[in-house]
């Protein structure tokens, strides 16, 4: 049973500035990396090879350098990677991108999960992995913090909510969105690593995929972005420092109407 | 040459940068006192220009086809229940959706589904619904991905909303998204501000990207319903009118929409009355600072006194102290109470991102450089073994 993970190379926003003068996103020099989440998705996948066996095909769309991650994915032990990358489909939102990954994923077919992570951290909309399932009419369950058991037939998981947890069972193929805590992501091995460098990084366009050239880029894309401003920073406050009463005192006099 | 009316330079956006003037195939553009402009003779509307630029300057319209979008009218809220109980963001969206109705002149609408709970159609009106939508079924008492889809889109083909909002929790985040791709509309996540732009009527939504750092205003021009998600804590509930009526309207579908492919075994909730983040409007949170999880009984303690749930930062849960289900941040949740109190949290980046937007934050940490104290509203500088406690004690006898 194959297990497909999606993954996306984003770039690590802890390290994004502003810049002061032009007031906008300064991304050159910004080290671009796995989607955190994703990370645990890679690992669920190669953990749920273990179980299942079959192979581990991780996916990404994305520019041509989207490959150094699918290269890294490898490197963690997945078996198959594919760059699914086209001029065509820039500007696509989640409604274009999940469309263009079920694409990707019925080319390869043969399938018994979907792995995703629950939402990228650039972006932050937890949309394309539901979209994804959406489009292939297959049953998800999001937010996954533990798998049960598997089997060839089946799965049940553990899905976090508000208040704790669900336990939920669904029949194959079915897409699984993960958070952090389902796992501890394993460090790429020197084998892996080695590996990693040799394996052919499959590339698939528009046209390896049959996409309706509505549904891709800009043109099927509902949402426009229309503005992008900076927020207003946040800005520091009252500092209290001395004596603990006197502190503790002024503060609660200060917030006391906010409770 | 290109028609004029189909691409255009949004000058507020557009910051001169010039990546669209190296991009265009044709020299259709250049710079005019810092901002580019078109040559229209020269354009052939490729869109490479709309590529390069990195601040969506350029608006190009593209070739899709219209939806017929004049019989959409109204503003729609999903109404999220668990067990029966119409949850608090339900009443936030009614709140914002009266305000988006009332400017476009049209009926604000509640979706309720589940089994068995037609008598809380009552609370949506006194909350400002002008009409419920409500479908009754024991297949519906739970939140299942299949028939809650199923049900909702079936009422937007039927009805028409203008708008749909709806939470943005695991479970609207989990629903809404295939609506969106079965309906095949925009959808935005995680809006901070929704408005309507007086002439197209069209919903303004906004929300924040890459960690915060940017926002970005989204908009869905061709195609209906216009669907956004909103988080908790975000809007304000509206004033509560009792005994106001409105319009009930019930529809009911056959077994085979209703049929779920998923099973739900159980629902398990986690005793301690102190996680739910994302209802809180106090939370108390605990960093490397705490030392040790038999430390974090301080935290809690603060956090009962103000009726509050208790946060972690990555490194306390890391350290195993405190569960994940607790932890704030990039790689945990994004919580907005009214107060947020950082005990012994350094405040990096990553910790930052989940709880910026909190009304007061008030930092304690006895490095007086912690980052933490740069948005801090209120910043103590002081060990929290000492201060915690106190604040615990003196906010027990003044909120008494």
């Amino acid at each position: 049973m194959n297990i497909i993970i999606c993954i996306k190379q984003v770039p690590n926003t802890t390290q994004v500035r502003i810049n002061p003068d032009t007031n906008t996103l300064m991304r050159e020099g910004v080290e671009c990396i796995i989607n955190p989440f994703d990370m645990y998705a890679i690992e669920e996948g190669l953990r749920l090879k273990e179980r299942v066996s079959g192979k581990v095909i991780v996916i990404s769309m994305g520019p041509p350098q989207a490959e150094s991650a699918l290269r890294e994915s490898v490197s963690m032990g997945c078996d198959e990677a594919i760059l699914i990358t086209d001029r065509r489909f820039a500007g696509s939102d989640t409604w274009a991108t999940s469309y263009i990954l079920a694409q990707a994923v019925k080319k390869i077919g043969d399938f018994g999960l979907i792995v995703c992570g629950k939402q990228a951290s650039d972006g932050d909309t937890a949309q394309v992995g539901p979209g994804l399932s959406t489009h292939l009419n297959i049953p998800q369950i999001t937010y996954v913090k533990k798998v049960e058991q598997v089997s060839i037939e089946g799965i049940r998981v553990e899905r976090m909510t508000e208040e704790g947890f669900e336990i939920i069972e669904a029949p194959l193929p079915c897409l699984l969105t993960v958070v952090k805590e389902i796992n501890e992501p394993r460090l790429p091995s020197l084998k892996g690593k080695m590996r990693a460098k040799k394996t052919e990084i499959v590339k698939w366009s528009a046209d390896d995929l049959d996409c309706e050239h509505d549904k891709i880029g800009l043109d099927g894309s509902p949402t426009r972005v229309v503005k992008i401003f900076t927020p207003e920073p946040r800005k520091g406050g009252l500092i209290l420092k001395g004596d603990v009463n006197e502190i503790v005192n002024k503060l609660v006099a200060e917030v006391k109407n906010e409770l | 040459m290109a028609d004029s009316k189909k691409i255009r330079i949004l000058e507020d956006v557009c910051v001169g940068c010039g990546l669209c003037i190296k991009a265009c195939p044709f020299g259709a553009i250049e710079l005019v006192n810092n901002k580019a402009v078109i040559d229209f003779y020269k354009c052939n509307l490729c869109g490479a220009c709309v590529d390069a630029c990195k601040f969506n300057a350029i608006d190009l319209k593209t070739t899709e086809q219209k939806q017929d979008m004049s019989a959409y009218k109204d503003v729609w809220v999903f109404c999220e229940q668990k067990k029966g109980v119409i949850q608090s963001v339900a009443y936030e969206l009614l709140g914002e959706g009266r305000k988006l109705a009332d400017r476009l002149n049209c009926k604000l609408c509640g979706v309720l589904l589940g089994e068995d709970i037609k008598q809380n159609t009552e609370e949506l009106f006194s909350r400002s619904a002008d009409t419920v939508y409500f479908v009754d079924s024991p297949h519906l008492k739970y939140y299942r991905d299949v028939p809650y889809t199923n049900v909702l889109v079936e009422l937007i083909k039927e009805f028409k909303p203008e708008i749909l909002l709806c939470g943005a929790t695991t479970i609207g985040r989990s629903l809404i998204s295939r609506v969106a791709i079965r309906i095949n509309t925009g959808l935005t996540a995680d809006c901070t501000g929704l408005d309507i732009d007086p002439e197209s009527r069209l919903l303004l939504q906004t929300r924040p990207a890459f960690g915060g750092n940017i926002m970005a205003t989204i908009i869905t021009p061709n195609h209906r319903p216009q669907m956004a998600t909103v988080r908790h804590k975000v809007m304000q509930e509206p004033p509560l009118k009792p005994g106001r009526k409105g319009d009930l309207i019930e529809r009911k579908y056959k077994d085979d929409l209703l049929a779920a492919p998923t099973r739900l075994i159980d629902i398990v909730e986690e005793i301690e009355e102190t996680v739910n983040l994302a209802e809180a409007d106090v939370i108390v949170s605990g960093g490397r600072g705490v030392g040790g999880a038999k430390n974090f009984d301080m935290i809690k303690e603060l956090a009962l006194v103000l009726k509050g749930a208790v946060g972690a930062s990555r490194s306390a849960v890391d350290a195993g102290w405190i569960p994940y289900s607790h932890q704030v941040g990039q790689t945990g949740k994004t919580v907005c109470p009214k107060v947020y109190i950082a005990c012994g949290i350094s405040g990096q980046i990553q910790h930052l991102i989940g709880m910026q937007s909190a009304k007061i934050i008030i930092a304690i940490n006895k490095d007086p450089d912690a980052p933490i104290f740069k948005i801090a509203t209120y910043g103590i500088v002081g060990d929290i073994f000492e201060v915690v406690p106190a604040l615990a004690k003196k906010f027990k006898e003044v909120l008494k």
